[in-house]
């Protein structure tokens, strides 16, 4: 394959540590390839210098880069980009720039690739029911989902070339509103924790949040928490007509496991399971399934998780 | 007045089992519906003609089957409903540039689609088509109003944002708080009756090409333990073995 280049994840204007994993994907397409950070502040682009596995490292410079828009950050990457493969990151953010991009230089895009070998990568379909087999004919943008890949480790040694660039922003935001809440979003968190109807009440899902802040994790809820308790925001929702996670850790507590919310979750690296039933589905896809109520499980989880924590 | 379009495409029920026959989904034994975030779109472009007025055109990329769908959304109240026909195997270049030729030559001015199809599961149909038209685009929108030009609200910058989108758009449509409408008996008959334009576009060869589809890895058994107490060892191994704390 002919040259890739790698799209750094970013977030407030420094590197994602999930983009060594993108980078040790470009490998996997066959060539070491460009790393590309978008940013305001080309000091951004320092903290990768002693990444092994990237042949050359660009901090692409813009205001374009301080909010997303589409737009705007697909002409302001496209002007300064080299021909050939592109990988980003599938963040909802991401997958739109590359989809983006894409079109813009007339590629096909392959989203939620979570197996690269030669040009043939692999994303699931279906909701997850199936996996799906893409050979990659020529160039072609692919974003590869987090926690699949083994990211790339120090010890290389590339300098930073900074390059100027400018887009066209199309959307201009008008106000930034309070999220529902000053937690984590289930979308962003390495560890996500839910709670389902068997959680008997919107109040109960305090105890989640305590286990939540003491492991550094999003609180996410199933639908059925979500439609029945007005409390609980559709942004929690976890599942097909929610949001798709693909944290390190799920822990899934009063959740049946229905196949619409495995739809969301059931990539996730490792999946633990608190339920009182012993035949709920969930426990098919937990690699830790614990048969208890949430009432005897929790607290002993928190108290450990304190002890573990310090 | 705008032309409207909503992109509407033919899916599995998501309902329904998987099966897989050699290399390749076996679909022949399952139910097909609309994709369930197009009916938010659908529902979005309703209401966007109900507060601005114009026309709502269906669109959709697909075989004869599809016009199931087209009728669906006629039922629901769309003015016109287009299928272009389509060849199986497209990758996203060929089929977007067939979204974008049609749309085109619709006469649009705003495109609502779904944020992700339940089949592909990709979101890059909205972005990509807009990109190919020159528009702007917002993605994942969870509610929109008219009034004074289309604002939309989306997540961004780690919360939610209002955004003022520029027309021409394509809107790509989340849950949110769209609330689908029900057909209605003379929706439902007025779509009976209803023709259905059928057009070609020639489409660009695809160089991404499905090679194979598979059911996913079996997981290995976890680990189950029973009462609450095991909650201890599992919090530890989820460090010790697991590595992810
Ligand atoms: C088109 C469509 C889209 C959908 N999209 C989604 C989606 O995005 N996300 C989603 O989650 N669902 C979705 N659903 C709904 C899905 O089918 C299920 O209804 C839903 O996931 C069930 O939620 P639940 O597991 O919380 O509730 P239930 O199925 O009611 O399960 C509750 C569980 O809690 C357990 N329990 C009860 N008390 C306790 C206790 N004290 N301690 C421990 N365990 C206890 C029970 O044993 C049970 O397993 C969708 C459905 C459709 C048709
Ligand atoms: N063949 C098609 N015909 C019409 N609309 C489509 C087609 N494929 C995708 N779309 C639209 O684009 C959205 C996103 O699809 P995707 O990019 O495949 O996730 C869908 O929800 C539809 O609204």
């Amino acid at each position: 394959m002919s040259e890739t280049i790698v799209i750094a994840e970013m977030n407030n204007n420094t590197i994602h540590p999930s983009t060594a994993e993108l980078v040790a994907a470009a490998c996997a397409l066959g060539a070491e390839p460009t790393l590309i950070v978008p940013c305001t502040d080309a000091g951004a682009a320092d903290s990768a210098t002693s990444w092994s596995g990237i042949s050359g490292l660009i901090a692409a410079k813009s205001a374009a880069f301080e909010n997303y828009d589409a737009a705007g950050w697909a002409s302001a990457l496209d002007a300064i980009m080299p021909q050939g493969t592109i990988v980003t990151g599938a963040s909802p953010q991401s997958k739109d720039l590359a989809a983006r991009i894409a079109a813009r230089r007339n590629l096909p895009v392959v989203q939620d690739v979570v197996k690269i070998e030669g040009n043939h990568v692999t994303s699931p379909v279906y909701s997850g029911k199936a996996m799906q087999t893409v050979a990659l004919g020529s160039a072609s943008v692919v974003s590869v989902r987090s926690n699949v890949f083994t990211p790339v480790q120090e010890g290389g040694q590339t300098s930073v070339s900074v390059v100027d660039t400018t887009g066209d922003v199309a959307t201009s935001v008008q106000e930034f509103m309070a999220r529902a809440s000053e937690r984590l979003d289930v979308s962003e968190a390495n560890i996500v924790i839910s709670g389902g109807r068997g959680m008997g009440s919107p109040d109960n899902f305090t105890h989640l949040e305590a286990v939540a802040d003491t492991i550094g994790a999003a609180v996410g809820a199933s639908r059925a928490a979500v439609d029945t308790w007005e409390a609980i925001p559709h942004s929690m929702q976890v599942g097909q007509t929610g949001k798709t996670v693909n944290p390190n850790l799920y822990i899934a507590v009063g959740i049946s496991g229905a196949i619409q919310h495995l739809a969301g979750m059931r990539s996730s690296r490792y999946i633990v399971a608190i339920n009182k039933d012993a035949d709920a589905p969930i426990f098919k896809h937990a690699d830790y399934g614990i048969v208890a109520t949430w009432e005897e499980a929790l607290p002993v989880l928190q108290a450990q998780f304190q002890t573990m924590m310090g | 007045m705008p032309t409207i379009v909503v992109l509407v495409k033919q899916v599995p029920d998501t309902n329904a089992k998987i099966a897989i026959n050699g290399q390749t989904v076996d679909l022949s034994a399952v139910k097909m519906v609309m994709s369930p975030y197009d009916e938010f779109a659908l529902e979005t472009a309703l209401l966007h003609k109900e507060a601005a007025g114009g026309e709502v055109t269906a669109l959709t990329v697909g075989g004869p089957a599809s016009e199931k769908i087209l009728k669906d959304a006629k039922a629901m109240g769309v003015d016109n409903i287009v299928r272009i026909e389509s060849s199986d195997s497209m990758d996203t270049n060929a089929l977007q540039t067939v979204l974008k030729e049609a749309i085109s030559s619709l006469g649009a001015e705003v495109v609502y689609c779904g944020k992700s199809a339940a089949d592909t599961g990709a979101g890059s149909t909205g972005p990509g088509v807009a990109e190919r038209l020159g528009w702007s685009s917002a993605s994942n929108v969870i509610s929109a109003s008219f009034d004074g030009g289309l604002s939309v609200t989306a997540p961004g910058n780690g919360g939610n944002v209002r955004l003022d989108v520029p027309l021409p758009a394509v809107v790509s449509c989340d849950k949110g708080s769209f609330k689908v409408r029900k057909a209605n008996i003379k929706g439902i008959m007025q779509a009976k009756k209803a023709a259905v334009d059928v057009r070609t576009i020639e489409a660009p060869p695809s160089t991404a090409t499905v090679v194979s589809q598979s059911l996913p890895p079996a997981k290995p058994a976890g680990k189950s333990y029973q009462g609450g107490q095991a909650a201890a060892e599992v919090a530890q191994l989820l460090r010790d073995e697991a590595n992810v704390l």
